[in-house]
């Protein structure tokens, strides 16, 4: 049994990062619905955000903050302008299932 | 270990001064807007209908409470808890006073001294939004998800001159934390206080002024309170409720009133620091103002109008005058007054909710969008520009 | 010892509400349980000395876009996902061996770094408003003057790909 530090080394930050990542990837592909799928973008989006504010407090400078920052605001403009199209799509199609809108298929 | 004994204590006695504050905060509106529509308001279940809050809480718990077939359990259930969650937790970084020394320990008035403490504020508020967006939608009842859906994009549509407004004040101060915003507002010119509504570069009237009108926006009063009117929608997103869930949203709408009223204070009125100079014996308004209560309830006791008056008022006589003693102990005045201040402002502001509710009409539901959008938006930025500019002028 | 249980609660509730967001049929439950994510994470980022980044997820991330989307499921009145052409196959091998997956992942991100640094609450104080400000509008004043512009064309995207179609 390994030997418990006396606090949380970053280590185990990444990993927490990288499994909410890889949860959002799952959730992505194996997901029908499109306000699902989107969602997962988010979590996917949350993961990293992670990942770049513990790398700020490992190198101790705030620019890590700065992107997590920018990485929020292009994250609230593309949930705005994708959900404007999903509204779009259903009511063109009438259906939140990505499998049914495949008209540009052969 | 000390600081987890006293932070217990002043949850403790924060939680319930301010449970037993939100029910007689209702029973204070029902009087004051009976007083000004020229009638009684609640008068018989005690004396001056002091026991109208025990009654109404008695009747809501023991009400049947109804869970109809058709609603969403779980959101149906859950929407109340959060909607009380959010609007409780915002009181724990409000500062109430100075410090307090218990033998030895010395503790601040508030559970905790956040140095973000404005943004703890507005998250919550933002958080609360979901409460009344998912009450309305679980009730799977066409008018509860119009209200509700009505309510939150209010909520969210206020909320953006509500945070410029905050900004504002925040210039001059220059901190987040409640704590040091207020004690940048002590002292005095002469007479007027340094409160930030009178601050030199820049006075914060503007922003006082935004911040009430998104306040009531936030909190669904009148003039902006459409969306849960008893008179539209068939009141709107809590029409499915019935007893504690419908007392839960409605607690959670007076907590949210109490809490702007205090980040109203603390931000713009100067926190606890009195109105006029302490040298000029503003330490003496208190005790005057218990004194003067109990003046006349002794008098009207002497001549009593009903029966039970010549017991009940000159015993609320004898208590005020305890009260005025209690302001003139020495050790106890650094502690008290404080206290007092801050909960006379806050007691003016949510009296100025009351008689606004008692006096306008309520806003059409585009009328109350287009005016934050088109108006209120706008002047907030106006507003933070030229408080920028000014506060960098003289600096 | 305070800070290790911290971050082993609300890294479970993190990790257990992203798992609800993938697995939930209904929309809104997953929804929810991306807030509940979201706020787990804010206080993630407390620990790692970033309040105002904290805040900030909350405020916008957990307050306004998460908004949004509750708002748009409840207009689009979306139900429960119909699931067709499930393959039994996927699932008894896809759900063991992502799990599976994950956890190579996470092993061999610990034991890579079996020195790291320890984050103790409130050793980087370099994350408060005032340094972030600073930062951003001094270093990062491009960026921050470009996403403005950005906002702006998502506002107009928007509201454009949202107007009714004036017949």
């Amino acid at each position: 049994m390994p030997a418990i530090p006396n606090g949380v080394p970053e280590s185990w930050y990444l990993a927490l990062s990288a499994i909410l990542f890889v949860i959002g990837v799952a959730g992505f592909v194996f997901r029908r619905n499109i306000i699902t799928v989107f969602m997962c973008i988010e979590l996917m989006l949350n993961a990293v955000n992670l990942s770049f504010v513990t790398f700020a407090n490992h190198y101790k400078q705030v620019s890590g903050h700065i992107f997590t920052f920018f990485v929020m605001v292009v994250a609230a403009a593309e949930a705005a302008v994708g959900l404007a199209i999903i509204l779009t799509v259903f009511k063109n199609r009438s259906t939140l299932n990505i499998d049914e809108v495949d008209s540009l298929k052969n | 270990m000390e600081f987890l004994i006293a932070t217990s204590l002043k949850l403790a006695i924060i939680a319930f001064i301010l449970l037993t504050a939100l029910a007689y905060i209702q029973w204070v509106e029902r009087k004051v807007i009976a007083h000004v529509q020229v009638r009684m308001g609640p008068s018989r279940v005690g004396p001056h209908g002091l026991l109208q809050p025990l009654a109404d809480v008695i009747k809501l718990i023991t009400k049947e409470g109804v869970l109809p077939p058709h609603v969403n359990k779980v959101f149906y259930l859950a929407a109340p808890v959060l909607a009380v969650f959010m609007a409780l937790i915002s009181i724990s970084v409000i500062p109430f006073g100075t410090s307090i020394t218990i033998m030895g320990h010395k503790t601040m008035m508030e559970l905790a001294d956040v140095n973000v403490g404005v943004l703890v504020i507005l998250a919550v508020s933002s958080m609360g939004v979901y409460g009344i967006a998912l009450g309305g939608w679980a009730s799977n009842n066409k008018y509860s998800l119009i209200g509700g859906l009505r309510s939150s994009a209010q909520m969210i549509s206020y909320e953006l001159p509500m945070s410029l407004a905050i900004a504002a004040p925040l210039l001059s101060a220059g901190s987040l934390s409640l704590r040091k915003i207020v004690n940048a507002q002590h002292g005095s010119w002469h007479l007027i206080p340094h409160w930030a509504i009178f601050a030199f570069p820049a006075p914060q009237i503007f922003s006082f002024i935004i911040f009430m009108i998104a306040a009531f926006a936030e909190t669904n009063r009148i003039p902006f309170d459409l969306p849960e009117a008893e008179n539209e929608l068939v009141a709107g997103f809590h029409v499915e409720y019935s007893s504690m869930k419908f007392a839960a949203f409605f607690m959670a709408e007076y907590a949210n009133m109490v809490t702007v009223c205090c980040v109203a204070t603390l931000l713009f009125l100067g926190g606890w620091h009195p109105l006029w100079p302490v040298r000029w014996g503003s330490n003496f308004a208190a005790p005057a103002i218990f004194a003067f209560a109990g003046a006349i309830c002794i008098y009207h006791g002497i001549n009593y109008v009903r029966p039970f008056d010549r017991i009940t008022l000159p015993a609320f006589g004898v208590i005020f005058f305890g009260c005025a003693g209690l302001f003139l102990i020495p050790q106890g005045v650094p502690v008290l007054t404080p206290i007092f201040w801050f909960l006379a402002k806050v007691s003016f502001l949510l009296f100025v909710f009351i008689w606004i509710r008692a006096t306008l009409p309520r806003f059409r539901y585009d009328q109350l969008m287009s005016f934050a959008w088109k108006f209120l938006f706008p002047v907030a930025l106006v507003n933070l520009l030229v408080t920028g500019f000014l506060v960098a002028l003289v600096s | 010892m305070v800070d290790l249980l911290f971050f082993g609660l609300f890294a479970a509730v993190a990790v257990l509400c992203a798992i609800n967001v993938v697995v939930q049929k209904h929309p809104i439950s997953s929804a929810l349980s991306l807030v509940g994510v979201m706020a787990s994470l804010a206080v993630l980022y407390l620990l790692l000395g970033a309040p105002f980044i904290a805040m900030a997820q909350i405020i916008v991330y957990a307050g306004a876009v998460m908004v949004l989307f509750v708002f748009v499921i409840m207009l689009l009145n979306a139900g429960i996902e119909v699931r067709r052409g499930r393959s039994w196959m996927a699932t008894i091998f896809g759900i063991p061996a992502l799990l599976g997956l994950l956890g190579v992942l996470a092993c061999l991100l610990v034991r890579w770094f079996p020195d790291a640094p320890i984050v103790k609450f409130g050793d980087f104080p370099g994350g408060s408003p005032r340094d972030f400000g600073y930062a951003l509008f001094t270093q990062y004043l491009l960026p921050f003057e470009v996403t403005s512009v950005l906002i702006l064309i998502a506002i107009l995207g928007a509201v454009v790909l949202a107007r009714k179609e004036l017949d």
